[in-house]
């Protein structure tokens, strides 16, 4: 990376692995797990937290000398608010059904931990730049995981991915399921999310020792 | 009737952390010992059980579409529903403080122990999931609404107590080292969300069956004997044909 310095580009990197905030930080999982079910809705609901998490951290950050520290909270809740009003209207517009599918949940990256945690934690003592590369890294670390989780869900669920049939007709008995394979439909119910992302824990922590918790 | 049902409809059916994962943060940072959780989970009923009523009437006479008609007839048009996330999030931090103080004011008990947790409650999902749940379901009455955000409220309460109550306990057991603490938190979880799936046919007594068999509970229980009693025959006809075949 020629662009950034060392200590920039640690920004965007740290969150994508050792400090992710699904996995390590334990922020943002309220809406990161309802949507997983496929792939598609994973991306765009990665994309809207990348755009809200980059555009906000810029904005605390900007306003972060002049906002009084007992009103903060809701200072940074209108900020969210407002990025993400224009995320939503930007997807009723250009892309109805989806933004159907998500309901709510678009709404609820308002009260996404993630956001709060990032603007308390960086962009309130940070400059404009830093905190735009922090909020990027952050936001793609949690996309990162939504993808990753959404990739097997519908892989192993419904068996397509972006609605595309990739192992075979179940109905004709075509490709993998000629030899007897089945969709596993479990996967597809919500309490799959959860454990799916447990395994992902468990993973990572057996990859790098560090991580590990003390009960 | 419609009362009874959201009640028991929102606490185990569409139970806010089993269906819909929220407030999963505050649920799993707050859960390491069983008596903070049952401070937040009243923390959490107390206000939604505020803010839903009060978001629904914000709804109802000025957000919705023609909801401004009680100003005059010109401002019938209006649709100010894409206001929403902003009011909805800006009552709850406003409810949020209010109560801290009125609370702090009138019951310093309650407050103290109660009081860390009221400010993590203005970012926690599950208030804001319940107002925009109420507007997407479009609840009908006021009753209905406080109805339906004290049940969630108490459906939340159970959850994060039950957890907390095994992760007291599994402190004691052997859990591989990489799932200590959170990874096996998501798999108690996951396990806990597909045991609350299965009240999920309670109301209905299961779709597919014809309404006027459902109206009368004892032509329910004859007709699950009845198909028992198929199943039992049909085994037996299996094994019977088996035997001729041998």
């Amino acid at each position: 990376m020629g662009l950034l310095s060392k200590k920039d580009s640690k920004l965007i990197l740290d969150p994508l692995a050792d400090d992710n905030p699904i996995t390590i930080q334990v922020l943002g999982i309220c809406s990161a797990l309802a949507i997983t079910a496929q792939l598609k809705p994973s991306i765009v609901m990665a994309v809207s937290v990348i755009f809200v998490l980059g555009v906000g951290n810029v904005v605390i950050s900007l306003m972060r000398n002049i906002i009084p520290s007992k009103i903060r909270i809701i200072v940074q809740l209108i900020v969210v608010a407002t990025l993400v009003i224009i995320v939503d209207q930007v997807l009723k517009a250009f892309a109805y059904e989806l933004s159907k599918e998500l309901s709510v949940f678009i709404g609820l990256i308002i009260t996404n931990c993630i956001i709060m945690g990032r603007f308390e934690a960086f962009a309130l003592g940070n400059g404009p730049w830093r905190s735009f590369l922090d909020g990027i890294g952050n936001a793609a670390g949690y996309g990162l995981i939504l993808i990753i989780v959404g990739f097997f869900r519908e892989l192993l669920g419904s068996g397509t991915l972006f609605g595309f049939q990739v192992m075979g007709d179940p109905v004709e008995k075509t490709g993998l399921y000629a030899i007897g394979y089945e969709n596993n439909g479990f996967m597809v119910l919500p309490p799959m999310a959860l454990i799916v992302v447990g395994l992902i824990i468990w993973v990572q922590r057996s990859r790098n020792k560090e991580l590990i918790e003390e009960n | 009737m419609e009362h009874i049902e959201l009640f028991f409809k929102s606490i185990f059916v569409d139970n806010m952390v089993f269906a819909y994962f929220l407030g999963m943060c505050s649920y799993l940072a707050v859960s390491k010992k069983v008596s903070t959780a049952v401070g937040l989970g009243a923390a959490v009923i107390f206000v939604l059980t505020v803010t839903v009523p009060l978001n629904w009437l914000l709804d109802q006479y000025i957000l919705q579409e023609g909801a401004l008609k009680w100003l005059g007839a010109e401002y019938a048009e209006y649709d100010l529903s894409f206001l929403s996330f902003i009011l909805f999030i800006a009552t709850i931090a406003t409810m949020v403080q209010l109560v801290e103080i009125i609370v702090e004011k009138f019951s310093p008990s309650l407050y103290n122990s109660l009081g860390i947790f009221l400010p993590l409650i203005a970012v926690n999902c599950a208030i804001l999931g319940g107002s925009l749940f109420m507007q997407s379901r479009e609840i009908e009455t006021l009753g209905l609404a406080l109805n339906y955000g004290f049940s969630s409220g108490i459906g939340w309460f159970l959850a994060i107590v039950a957890i907390a109550a095994i992760r007291e306990k599994i402190r004691y057991s052997n859990v591989p080292a990489p799932l200590r603490g959170l990874g096996i938190t998501f798999i108690i979880t996951g396990l806990m969300a597909i045991g609350f799936m299965s009240f999920g046919g309670m109301l209905t007594g299961g779709d597919e069956e014809s309404p006027s068999l459902d109206s009368d509970p004892s032509n329910v229980g004859m007709k699950t004997e009845k198909v028992q009693k198929e199943s039992v025959e049909s085994t037996e006809a299996v094994s019977v044909s088996e035997i001729t075949a041998q």
